[in-house]
C-alpha cells in the first residue's frame, strides 16, 4: 500500500520541524525588534527634552540676537562635536526672550542672523525670518523653531534634546507675531 | 603550463563547474547585440567590483565614529600614501556607477528590453537602481563632514513630514533625537552591509535572468513582440543568426570596461577625492551644504516647489515614478520595441533628461540662495555711484549696510534671489519703490521695521537713479501732472 507523501511520517516531522524554527524565529525576533525600535521607546518613556542651560543671562544683551550653544542632554560620548548645538537667543526687552533652532524650518539648514536689516537668512534655498522668528519670504511654511525657556538665577535655560523637523514641531511654541507697522 | 592544466582538470573534477561556465560562456546570442550599445550593463558591474574593493581598502582606516570619522578622512587624505586616491577611486567610482546605471537603464529602456519575456529583469534593475542611488546617499554621508552633516538634517526634515509617522521615522533614521554618533554608525552599517548585500543578490539575480531568458535582440522597427510567439521566433533568430557570447561579444564589453575603469582612474589622479568639507560641528554655522552632483537636481526642485506642494510632492512624487518604472513592463509588455516606432518614449527620456539638466545646472549656481557675503564682499560698481549727489551715495551705503545686495543684484553682482535692479526705476515709480521697500511682497521681506525715516528716503533716492541712461524712469502720471499743475508758471509772476 502506497502512502500519499503528504501524510508520511517523515512529512509530518518535516513539517513540525518547520513549525518549531517559526516559532523559535518569532521568539528570537521580538527583542530584536524591541532593539531596533529603541530610538523611539526611549524618547516615549523618559522624553528626550529636559532644560539646559545657555549660561549667564548676561550673556544677551537687551535688544539684541546671539548665537548660544549648548551640550545635547542625550550626548554620548562617540558623538564627538556633534552633541554640541547652536542655537539663536533674542533679548527681546530685557525681560522676555526667544530661543530660535538654527534650524531653517524648510529643510534645516542653518540659519544665519544679519543685524543691520534684522533678518535671519538660510543658505540653502532662500527662506529669510524677522527679527522675531516669523517667515518673511522664500520656501518655508512657518516661522523659525522655537524653544520653550525659563530663567532661573541668573542663567538662561531652554528645554532642548531633538532636532527640530517640520513633522515635530511639539518643543515648539507658536509664534506671536509682532506686530509690524506699515509706515 | 602541462601541470596547470592537470590542476584544473583535478579542480574541476572535483567541482564539476567547467561545462556549466563553458555552457554559459558559450551560449548563442542574436549577432547584431554584439554591439557597443550592449556594454553599458558590464560595465556598471565592472564599476561596482572596483567600488567593493576600494570600500574595503577605505575601511581599513576609516573609523565610523562620529567623533574620529572627519579626522581619519583626513589622515587618509593627508598622511597614508596614496590614500587620497583610493578614497578618490571610490568617489569617483560612486559618480561613474550611477551615471553608467542611468545609461543602461536609458539604452534599455529605448530598445524595448523590458518587454516580454523580461519584466522581472527590468523591475529587478529598477530596484538595483534605487540601491545604487541609497549607496550613493549613504556614501555621501559617510564622507562625515558639513555637507553630510546638514544633508541628514535635510533627510530627517523630508522624512518628518510624513503624516503620523513622521517624528518616529526620524528618529528611526538618526538613531536617536538628533544627529550624532549613532547616526554615522548606522549609516556605515547600511553602506557596508546591508545595501551591499542587497545590491549584490539583486545583481545575481539580475544576470541569471540574462543568462536564462537571453540578452535582449536588436530592435527592428515592425517586429512586433507577442507572448505567443516571442520565445520561439527569439530562438530561430540565435539559432540562425546566433554567435557565442564568448569570444563573439564580450571583446567589445571589455574594451569599454577597461575604457571606463582607466577613466575612473584618471579623474581619481586629476581631480583628486572629494572633500571632506569642514567637520561636522553643527555650532559652526557658516556653511552653504550642498549634495552631491547626482542629488543636485533635488536640491534645485526643493527651492522652487511653492510651500503647499512641496510635502505632497515630497511623499508622493517618489511613489509615483517608483510605481511607473515598476509597472511598465506589464503597461506595454507586447508590441513595437524599436525606438523608431516609439515616439512617446523618445520624447519622455528627452523631457526627464532636460529636466534633470536643467535642475542640476541650475542648483550649480543656486540663484534662489541669498549670497551670504554680498553685502560687505561684493561692491556696488562704481557706474552706480558715478555723479550722484550726497544723498543717493548715502542711499547706496543702506543698500550694502542692510543686506539688500545679498538677494538683489548690480552690475551683476551680489545675489539672483530677487530681480536685478540695473533698471528698477524704469520698472518702478517714487511711490512703488518705497511701497515695495517698507512693506516688501512677492517675496520680499518687510523692511518698514528696520529703516528709519532718513534711511528709506536715502535708498530710494538711490534706487530711483537706477535706469540706463537713454531710458526715462517710470512715472506715476497722475502724479506728473498734478506736479505739472503746481509748476505751471503764475500769470502774475510775469513780467
Amino acid at each position: 500500500m502506497t502512502v500519499p507523501a503528504d501524510l508520511s511520517r517523515r512529512a509530518l516531522f518535516m513539517k513540525i520541524g518547520i513549525f518549531l524554527n517559526g516559532v523559535v524565529g518569532l521568539i528570537l525576533a521580538a527583542p530584536v525588534v524591541r532593539y531596533l525600535l529603541s530610538p523611539i521607546a526611549r524618547g516615549q518613556r523618559g522624553g528626550y527634552d529636559s532644560w539646559v542651560s545657555l549660561g549667564n543671562l548676561a550673556q544677551f544683551p537687551s535688544g539684541q540676537t546671539r548665537l548660544a550653544t549648548y551640550q545635547n542632554p542625550f550626548a554620548d560620548r562617540s558623538d564627538g562635536k556633534t552633541a554640541d548645538i547652536a542655537c539663536w537667543v533674542r533679548n527681546v526687552d530685557g525681560q522676555t526672550y526667544q530661543v530660535f533652532a538654527v534650524n531653517c524650518a524648510h529643510l534645516g539648514c542653518p540659519v544665519r542672523w544679519f543685524p543691520q536689516s534684522g533678518l535671519f537668512m538660510c543658505p540653502c534655498h532662500g527662506g529669510v525670518y524677522y527679527r522675531d522668528g516669523s517667515r518673511a519670504s522664500g520656501p518655508p511654511e512657518r516661522g523659525l523653531f522655537q524653544y520653550d525657556y525659563k530663567t532661573t538665577g541668573g542663567m538662561l535655560l531652554i528645554k532642548a534634546g531633538q532636532l527640530p523637523t517640520p513633522g515635530q514641531p511639539s518643543q515648539t511654541s507658536n509664534l506671536v507675531r509682532e506686530t509690524r507697522s506699515c509706515a | 603550463m602541462r601541470l596547470i592544466s592537470s590542476i584544473a582538470k583535478w579542480m574541476d573534477a572535483r567541482l564539476q563547474l567547467g561545462s556549466a561556465i563553458r555552457e554559459s560562456a558559450e551560449h548563442a546570442i542574436p549577432r547584431e547585440t554584439a554591439s557597443w550599445f550592449y556594454v553599458f550593463g558590464s560595465a556598471a558591474f565592472a564599476v561596482f567590483l572596483l567600488q567593493i574593493v576600494t570600500g574595503i581598502l577605505l575601511a581599513l582606516l576609516y573609523v565610523p565614529s562620529a567623533g574620529e570619522a572627519w579626522n581619519s578622512l583626513q589622515t587618509l587624505n593627508q598622511s597614508v600614501p596614496l590614500g587620497w586616491y583610493i578614497r578618490a577611486l571610490h568617489g569617483w567610482g560612486s559618480n561613474f556607477m550611477v551615471a553608467i546605471v542611468l545609461i543602461h537603464m536609458v539604452q534599455v529602456f529605448m530598445f524595448g528590453a523590458y518587454k516580454y519575456p523580461r519584466e522581472l529583469t527590468w523591475i529587478v534593475g529598477v530596484f538595483l537602481l534605487l540601491v545604487t542611488l541609497g549607496m550613493a546617499f549613504t556614501g555621501q554621508v559617510l564622507r562625515f563632514d558639513q555637507d553630510a552633516y546638514w544633508g541628514l538634517g535635510i533627510g530627517a526634515s523630508i522624512a518628518s513630514r510624513v503624516p503620523v509617522a513622521g517624528p518616529a521615522i526620524v528618529k528611526l533614521m538618526l538613531g536617536g533625537p538628533i544627529i550624532a554618533g549613532a547616526t554615522l554608525s548606522r549609516f556605515f552599517a547600511l553602506h557596508v552591509f546591508v545595501i551591499p548585500g542587497l545590491l549584490i543578490a539583486f545583481v545575481a539575480l539580475h544576470l541569471l535572468m540574462v543568462l536564462k531568458l537571453g540578452i535582449n535582440e536588436w530592435p527592428m522597427p515592425g517586429r512586433l513582440v507577442r507572448k505567443a510567439t516571442y520565445t520561439e521566433e527569439y530562438h530561430e533568430l540565435t539559432k540562425k543568426d546566433g554567435l557565442p557570447f564568448v569570444p563573439g561579444a564580450i571583446w567589445k564589453d571589455l574594451f569599454f570596461v577597461a575604457f571606463i575603469l582607466l577613466s575612473i582612474g584618471v579623474c581619481a589622479c586629476v581631480f583628486g577625492p572629494f572633500g571632506p568639507s569642514g567637520p561636522p560641528d553643527p555650532t559652526i554655522i557658516q556653511t552653504a551644504p550642498r549634495p552631491d552632483f547626482f542629488f543636485l537636481w533635488l536640491y534645485a526642485v526643493l527651492s522652487f516647489l511653492p510651500p503647499s506642494m512641496e510635502t505632497p510632492a515630497l511623499l508622493i512624487g517618489p511613489v509615483v515614478v517608483i510605481l511607473a518604472l515598476l509597472l511598465l513592463p506589464f503597461v506595454s509588455g507586447e508590441g513595437e520595441k524599436s525606438w523608431r516606432r516609439r515616439p512617446v518614449a523618445v520624447l519622455t527620456v528627452l523631457l526627464v533628461a532636460v529636466a534633470l539638466g536643467t535642475f542640476t545646472r541650475l542648483a550649480e549656481h543656486t540663484p534662489w540662495s541669498p549670497v551670504m557675503d554680498a553685502w560687505s564682499g561684493d561692491p556696488i560698481p562704481s557706474k552706480f555711484l558715478h555723479q550722484r549727489s550726497a544723498l543717493e551715495r548715502q542711499g547706496a551705503l543702506v543698500f550694502q549696510v542692510k543686506q539688500c545686495h545679498n538677494c538683489h543684484s548690480l552690475g551683476d553682482e551680489g545675489g539672483k534671489r530677487g530681480p536685478a535692479l540695473d533698471a528698477v526705476a524704469v520698472r518702478l515709480t517714487h511711490d512703488q519703490i518705497i511701497r515695495q521697500v517698507i512693506q516688501g511682497g512677492g517675496n520680499m521681506p518687510a523692511y518698514g521695521q528696520n529703516l528709519s525715516p532718513a534711511e528709506t528716503t536715502a535708498l530710494v533716492a538711490f534706487l530711483e537713479t537706477l535706469h540706463p541712461a537713454g531710458e526715462k524712469p517710470a512715472q506715476d502720471a497722475a502724479r506728473s501732472v498734478l506736479l505739472e499743475q503746481n509748476t505751471a508758471p503764475d500769470p502774475s509772476n510775469r513780467r
